[in-house]
């Protein structure tokens, strides 16, 4: 087995909110102690509704934001605490895609540029033959043409700008990239076309990521292990094939069971656990457990103890008291 | 219809797709592109384009200077040898407007340039930097506010000319224009860049290790040049507006100088008998403020990017 | 059934200074009273501008109708004048969209805008308006619609206010309801909730619903007919099992292949459309779907195909349907 690529042990993530010269400000807690590792080469997904902290997760721990407490460990060492030339050697290993292709890239720089900057930011293209050769092959092993390298953002459909993003991410030669959203604004046929790019570029330049989406059904198809997060906490993780077939956590089922399946004899026979209710502000979360005011199974100590994560086996971590 | 077999055999797996895409255009081109179907917008560049010739050039062509006085010739109406008649002072009205000019455009572009330089990288800064120095930045930008700007010509006077003796000079009033006419840019710049760097593309840029400066001068402000643009070239009528106002009421440059202001007032003490010494400098003046303003609404239009498609 | 509109060869335009768009291009469809048609189709497939068309509500300029016929219960919607579309808009058709935030008058409680509705339209006063309020409220699921009339806007959560957006397209006892995509800016438990909710209003009701989405799930769990729409064109529609389980137009199947089943083993791998839509610039005589088409024929390039009927209620725009054309089964995939 190998050693993990990235281990994150109880990080937290408070924003200030408001609040003045004068004032205190409240504290939105996005997110709220939270633990997982990640294999190299492999894929972990992140699901939850929005505002459920998993963008925060994902800017965090690739040094976008400054963690409230706990640590980021990357290949070993600790990203937060590091020196700044280590940081900036991490940062290089570490690259994101993100959500929005329309508004990732910069309208005013040729797609040439901008999947030229970082090798212009790390000196890594000797001489302008040698960026112009290195380009055209990054564009190309995304699956655009690298004779488009004089265009401009606006003249490529939303699933080609997403394209520019991911060689922009891959010019530094990372061993890991957060992919935020990265199909959520995208068309489904396009959908499909990225995430097989992405799995592609995993098998060839042996990748680790973290892939964070509200789409289950995408994510379950991409991840090797899946973990929920609700209310700034991981609820469950498991391998995904198994926690598709096997979800535990009262709200991992009810997530699972609201997604809707293209096929209507299924749909028919399906029974839905619909949630009451709207998910609690992250300001002021419950005490307890954070699920107990929507969960279908809470029992009374829910309401006072934080339930601590489980494991079931197999890599298999729950927060739930039933299973306690 | 007849409909052949033929037509039925499937098509080559591997045809190339063709390439549909509309032909490459950049954000410019299609900016100029809008630009040229204004009509008014042309025309008031062509106006300005040729008035910024004339008052180069056209002082060398003249027979006369704008410091000559003729005693003989004094307030002439217009006739051959002086196409827009003589002052008080048998000076050349026509050759006065033209190096009228001069001193009010140069006074506009130099407003437009300050602008652009101070108020931009001032407003990117306090956008880019945020909290605690955004807010220091711009309180400073209020208090600048807050003072009449004729107190600042007045004591720019008084400062760079004690003696008061040659009245006002060019640079004073250079200095009075940019000290004040930045802060509008300054807070549109801020503005925006507030509102672009919470966009994932600078995040990106973050992400791939970009330094603040890079970010600001490579990602931000050529993001906000449409606005630039605009702001600066609504700041040159202004400019020109308030030069011609201060020579009028007698801060502005000194005599013999002549800009357009300064004849405007020239010819009041006369207006009742000789009109047409006043008609001049002052259809100067508002020709060419409104072919400014009119420049400045064709190019908001032609950069705006919710006109867009 | 009684059909409640009649849509005969649609035609809507858009002026650029591009050029011209053709949104909508020749598309025909019915709807029966009480009936969930579901439009499903990519953005800028023109499934929201055939849907507003119906309620007349194309921006015009730049848009235009520039052809076709659309008959609600027998009456000419597009001879009427403005005055005659109000007294449509919001009585017999009303409409929901997608962002519930910018639908809702943010300076107005709930209650007012409510009963604002009914005053107009029901002629109703205030005591009557506040009680059908409160029971439109209860019908949607909203608990203690009493309180929640005193809210404004912003202190409704996102899937609240799409309860209140249907309460008040309900106001009034519509025929129909025009859904677009009313429910992709919510999560997927949000989700859930509102599709039970406009399941219950077609059962309750008896409410034709034309539900416009992108998300085929969707419209397996509530709709009775599909209609599948590509760059303009209407490519394929028949009910809903028709559609989403044997499929006969080739982008039908790209669709569904692009889609992760919930079968699928470790090994199987997702199989896109590749290509882009076409511009709709372009005048296209021609399939539109041709470029990305893996079983184009040359017949594809030469002329749009036309409707072919699979059953009674099924039809294709697809020259694989012509009996000259070599027999295509679809991907195992599929269905």
């Amino acid at each position: 087995m190998n050693n993990p690529i990235i281990e994150v042990t109880n990080l937290k993530k408070y924003f200030p909110l408001g609040g003045g010269f004068f004032s205190q400000a409240e504290m939105v807690r996005a997110v709220d102690d939270i633990s997982f590792t990640m294999d190299p080469g492999k894929t972990l997904g992140l699901v939850g509704e929005s505002g459920c902290g998993k963008t925060t997760v994902g800017r965090t721990v690739i040094g976008l934001y400054k963690p409230t407490a706990g640590k980021i460990l990357f290949e070993g060492a600790d990203v937060s605490t590091a020196s700044k030339a280590d940081k900036a050697s991490s940062r290089r290993q570490m690259q994101m895609i993100f959500q929005d292709p329309y508004a990732s890239l910069n309208p005013r720089m040729t797609v040439g540029d901008i999947v030229g900057e970082p090798l212009d930011i790390h000196h890594l293209a000797k001489g302008k033959k040698e960026r112009r050769e290195r380009i055209q092959y990054l564009l190309d092993l995304v699956g655009l043409n690298p004779d488009h390298v004089n265009r401009y953002p606006h003249e490529f459909s939303g699933g080609q700008r997403q394209r520019v993003g991911i060689a922009r991410a891959l010019a530094v030669e990372p061993k890991f990239i957060v992919c935020d959203e990265p199909i959520s604004a995208v068309d489904v046929s396009i959908q499909a076309q990225i995430v097989n790019t992405l799995e592609q570029l995993q098998d060839e330049l042996h990748l680790t990521f973290l892939f964070i989406a509200h789409d289950l059904s995408m994510v379950k198809y991409i991840s090797h292990r899946v973990a929920v997060m609700y209310l700034g906490k991981i609820v469950e993780i498991n391998l995904s094939s198994e926690l598709y077939a096997h979800p535990v956590h009262p709200y991992t089922k009810a997530l699972l069971s609201a997604v809707p399946i293209a096929d209507p004899t299924l749909e028919r026979k399906r029974k839905r656990i619909l949630l009451e209710g709207d998910v609690p502000s992250p300001i002021n979360p419950p005490p307890g457990c954070c699920f107990h005011t929507r969960c279908n199974r809470a029992i009374g100590v829910c309401k006072e103890v934080i339930p601590e994560m489980q494991d079931l086996g197999n890599g298999h971590l729950v927060a739930c008291h039933n299973y306690h | 219809m007849a409909i052949s077999p033929e037509l039925f055999k499937p098509l080559d797996k591997n045809r190339v797709q063709a390439d549909e895409a509309r032909p490459s255009i950049t954000y410019w081109q299609d900016a100029w592109r809008r630009l040229k179907k204004n009509p008014l917008a042309i025309t008031s560049l062509i106006f300005i384009a040729l008035l910024t010739l004339t008052a180069i050039v056209g002082p060398f062509l003249s027979p006369y200077s704008y410091s000559d006085q003729d005693f003989d010739n004094i307030h002439l109406r217009p006739c051959r040898e002086h196409p827009f008649g003589t002052d008080n002072l048998g000076r050349d009205i026509l050759v006065r407007t033209m190096y009228g000019a001069r001193i009010s455009l140069a006074v506009g572009f130099v407003a437009a340039i300050t602008t652009c330089v101070i108020g931009v990288l001032f407003g990117g800064i306090s956008g880019l930097a945020g909290g605690k120095i955004d807010n220091l930045m711009m309180r400073f930008v209020d208090i600048m506010y807050s003072i009449p700007f004729l107190l600042w010509v007045i004591m720019l006077i008084v400062i760079l000319d004690p003696e008061g003796s040659k009245g006002v000079n060019l640079s004073s009033i250079f200095i009075a224009l940019g000290i004040v006419y930045w802060l509008p840019m300054a807070r549109i710049v801020r503005a925006q860049i507030l509102s672009l760097k919470e966009q994932e593309f600078i995040l990106a840029a973050t992400t791939i290790g970009a330094k603040k400066r890079k970010i600001l001068l490579q990602h931000l402000i050529p993001n906000v040049m449409g606005s630039i643009i605009v702001t600066a070239t609504i700041s040159i009528p202004e400019a020109i507006f308030t030069e011609s106002f201060l020579s009028f009421i007698g801060l502005g440059v000194s005599a013999p100088m002549a800009s357009w202001g300064m004849l405007a007032s020239d010819a009041l003490t006369t207006l009742r008998s000789y009109p047409h010494v006043l008609v001049f400098p002052a259809v100067a003046i508002c020709i060419t403020l409104l072919a400014f303003n009119f420049i400045g609404d064709g190019l908001r239009d032609a950069l705006d990017p919710k006109m867009r498609k | 059934m009684n059909t409640l509109l009649n849509v005969r060869d649609l035609e809507v335009e858009f002026r650029t200074y591009a050029g011209v768009v053709r949104a909508v291009r020749q598309v025909s469809f019915d709807l029966n009273a009480g009936e969930v048609l579901a439009i499903v189709g990519e953005s800028g497939c023109g499934k929201s501008v055939t849907a507003q068309s119906i309620m007349r509500l194309i921006p015009s300029p730049p848009g235009k109708i520039t052809g076709g016929s659309i008959l609600f219960n027998g009456e000419e919607i597009l001879a009427k004048t403005e005055t005659q579309m109000q007294k449509i808009r919001g009585n017999d058709i009303s409409v929901i969209f997608q962002d519930s935030m910018t639908s809702l008058n943010p300076v107005l409680n709930v209650r007012t805008q409510i009963t604002e509705i009914l005053r107009l339209h029901k002629k109703m006063n205030q005591s009557q308006a506040d009680a059908r309020a409160i029971e439109l409220l209860s019908m949607v699921g909203i608990p203690e619609p009493q309180t929640r009339l005193k809210s404004y806007p912003h202190e409704l959560s996102g899937g609240m206010r799409q309860r209140v957006l249907i309460a008040m397209s309900l106001a009034c006892d519509p025929k129909l309801l025009i859904a677009d995509e009313p429910t992709t800016a919510l999560d997927v438990t949000i989700q859930a909730q509102i599709i039970e909710v406009l399941k219950n209003i077609r059962q309750e009701l008896n409410t034709a619903i034309i539900l416009i989405t992108h998300d085929l799930g969707v419209v397996a769990g509530l709709a009775d007919r599909v209609m599948v729409m590509y760059a303009g064109n209407l490519v394929e529609q028949g009910t809903v099992d028709e559609v989403l389980c044997d499929p006969l137009h080739p982008y039908t199947w790209g669709l569904l292949r692009s889609l992760p089943r919930l079968n699928m083993g470790p090994e199987d791998k997702l199989k896109p459309i590749w290509g882009q839509p076409p511009d709709l610039l372009l005048e296209l005589d021609r399939c539109p779907f041709l470029p990305r088409c893996e079983h184009a024929m040359a017949i594809c390039a030469q002329d749009r195909p036309p409707a072919f009927n699979g059953k009674a209620s099924h039809t294709v725009n697809c020259w694989l349907q012509h009996p000259m054309a070599p027999p295509t089964s679809r991907p195992q995939e599929v269905g």
